[in-house]
């Protein structure tokens, strides 16, 4: 099928939602809409960061996910207690491939669990005796963690548990920073409002502490990463880059970063922020507080990326844009055969995304530079702002979706049939069963980095590696084949 | 009583953020813009209207006010 007009895929999305109920459908539609890249605002044309309907299949995730698991967690020298029952913090663990440099174990922690395990007893006569005890416990077997956080599972806000206390108690014994995160399960509509709630902490009990302190020697080029969590290495990929383009890089935000990085972070010139929707909070927190400009920039594939590295270099001197310039040229010649290898193999192949935080619109450059065309995109917590980002990158009349539905998406793919699907594990065997080629773009499908010019030539080879298989070729059982199909094979 | 973050945008307009309600949009029109005192209702592009009590002079931005629906 070949692109579709506004009109069809209106069609498609009222056909869609044909089996719902009234209510239910007037509350779907809201969320589904053909894309008008003219609009300056998505508002007029969809609604997100609403409640996911009871009954339909959603794939969002919680608040304490949004917390523990993306913004706190990656933070590799501290340890970060599942303050709860043991199954939220172990099914969580190491899920998401943060990768730090470090010992496990003995400075660093990330892919370890730390709960407090509650019990019935623990519900009944409150937690925070033993969270006081687990603290001092951490402290003797692990004597260089740089602090610990407290990441609320649902039960501590429903029972009502103090750990704000335990925690200001807990830190002058053990004179490091504890600090507590009300980020419980149940609030908000999905992992967006964690990402908040641990930004809000961030901002009240890491930035403040080196306010007075200016013995840190700083320089015109210090920059932080903010919002990018490391996944296969990521930010290790757009670091070098940055560095290379004679800029220092001060802190990660924070994959591979540490307690005492975050700290120093406002004793930088300039704020890089790459996951907007998960760390726009604690910029635009910056920006107020110690005038630190942001800027946001997008390190999928050669086009953005140089397109992000002359923007960045836009706030430096000459120096620093003469270097972007070079690391440009530099690698665009090496992008070179890489594209030259993988573009005929992909050349007009049809994508379609859902997936969180920055992917859905910052992944469509990497796609575009090897031909492919991304022609549906949504987010599982996006809010209207990373929509108003994505309408003016995608095509005109191309599906946009918001927190969809298992039924829906599968009847999007049925009738748009997309040459590869991007999504989560939860989607992934549904639609190989479907012979579609499927990358889990989570955790990059267990590759990565997909960041930066080295990351660029992974994704290349992993999308040619994933569409191209031919395993897509052989899902008809030669004995069922009809006469066309066996040709088609002969040929 | 929610909290309103005022920026400049990359663009050089004065934009009003919500971050409870997800709202930011560029200011069309501002009461009181004087040197001497700035504030009063402020209309943002999408037609809402917030409060802030007037200043004693315009504030340096980004600033965080606390403001009423207007």
């Amino acid at each position: 099928m070949s692109t579709m007009t506004t009109e069809q895929t209106e069609a498609l999305i009222q056909e869609v939602l044909e089996v719902y109920p009234e209510k239910a459908k007037k509350d779907r539609a809201k969320h589904l809409a053909a894309n008008d890249p003219t609009l300056e605002q998505s508002n007029k044309c969809i609604t997100s960061n609403k409640k996911s309907l009871p009954g339909v299949m959603t794939i969002r995730g919680c608040a304490y996910a949004g917390s523990k698991g993306v913004v706190w967690g990656p933070i590799k020298d501290m340890i970060h207690i599942s303050h709860g029952p043991v199954g939220c913090g172990q099914y969580s663990r190491a899920g998401r491939r943060n990768y730090y440099v470090g010992t496990t174990g003995v400075n660093t922690f990330g892919t370890m669990n730390f709960t407090s395990d509650f019990q019935e007893k623990d519900i009944v006569f409150g937690g925070d005796k033993k969270l006081d005890k687990l603290i001092s416990e951490i402290d003797t077997l692990f004597p260089l963690n740089k602090g610990i956080s407290v990441q609320s599972e649902c039960p501590i806000g429903l029972i009502g548990d103090d750990i704000e206390a335990v925690s200001k108690r807990k830190s002058k014994e053990i004179d490091k920073p504890v600090v507590p995160v009300r980020c419980e399960g149940f609030r908000g509509v999905s992992q967006s409002l964690g990402h908040h709630i641990a930004n809000d902490t961030i901002r009240d009990w890491v930035l403040p502490t080196r306010d007075n302190d200016n013995s840190f020697q700083t320089t015109p080029y210090d920059v932080s990463i903010i919002g990018d969590y490391n996944i296969g290495g990521d930010a290790w990929s757009s670091r070098i880059l940055l560095e290379e383009m004679g800029l220092r890089v001060v802190s990660q935000w924070s994959g591979d970063g540490t307690l005492s990085e975050m700290e120093l972070t406002p004793k930088v010139k300039l704020n890089l922020l790459h996951c907007y929707r998960s760390m726009n909070y604690i910029s635009r927190h910056m920006e107020e507080k110690y005038g630190i400009p942001w800027v946001e920039y997008n390190f999928f594939g050669p086009t953005k990326i140089a397109e992000s590295l002359r923007k960045i270099a836009s706030y430096f001197d000459d120096s620093i844009k003469e270097g972007a310039e070079r690391v440009i040229a530099k690698y665009n010649a090496e992008m070179e055969p890489i594209i030259a290898k993988f573009r005929p193999r992909l050349e007009g192949k049809r994508v379609m995304l859902y997936v969180g935080g920055l992917r859905p619109r910052h992944t469509i450059g990497a796609y575009e530079d090897l031909g492919m065309e991304v022609v549906g995109a949504g987010y599982e917590f996006g809010h209207n702002d990373d929509y108003d980002r994505t309408i003016k990158e995608m095509g005109n009349a191309t599906l946009l979706y918001d927190d969809v539905t298992g039924y829906e998406f599968e009847e999007f793919v049925k009738a748009v049939k997309p040459d590869l699907i991007g999504s989560g594990i939860k989607e992934k065997y549904i639609f190989q069963k479907m012979g579609i080629p499927f990358r889990q773009m989570h955790s990059w499908d267990y590759s990565g980095p997909y960041h930066g010019y080295d990351g660029f030539a992974i994704f290349a080879r992993d999308m040619d590696m994933t569409l191209n298989n031919p395993c897509w070729g052989k899902l008809i059982a030669p004995w069922k084949a009809t006469g066309s199909e066996a040709a088609a094979k002969a040929a | 009583m929610p909290m309103v973050m005022l920026r400049e945008n990359a663009a050089g307009d004065m934009t009003l953020y919500v971050a409870k309600k997800d709202l930011e949009d560029v200011v069309t029109s501002i009461e009181f813009d004087q040197p001497d005192k700035w504030g009063g209702t402020i209309t943002i592009g999408d037609g809402t209207s917030f409060y802030i009590d007037p200043l004693d002079c315009p504030p340096k931005l980004p600033v965080s006010l606390r403001a009423r629906r207007g």
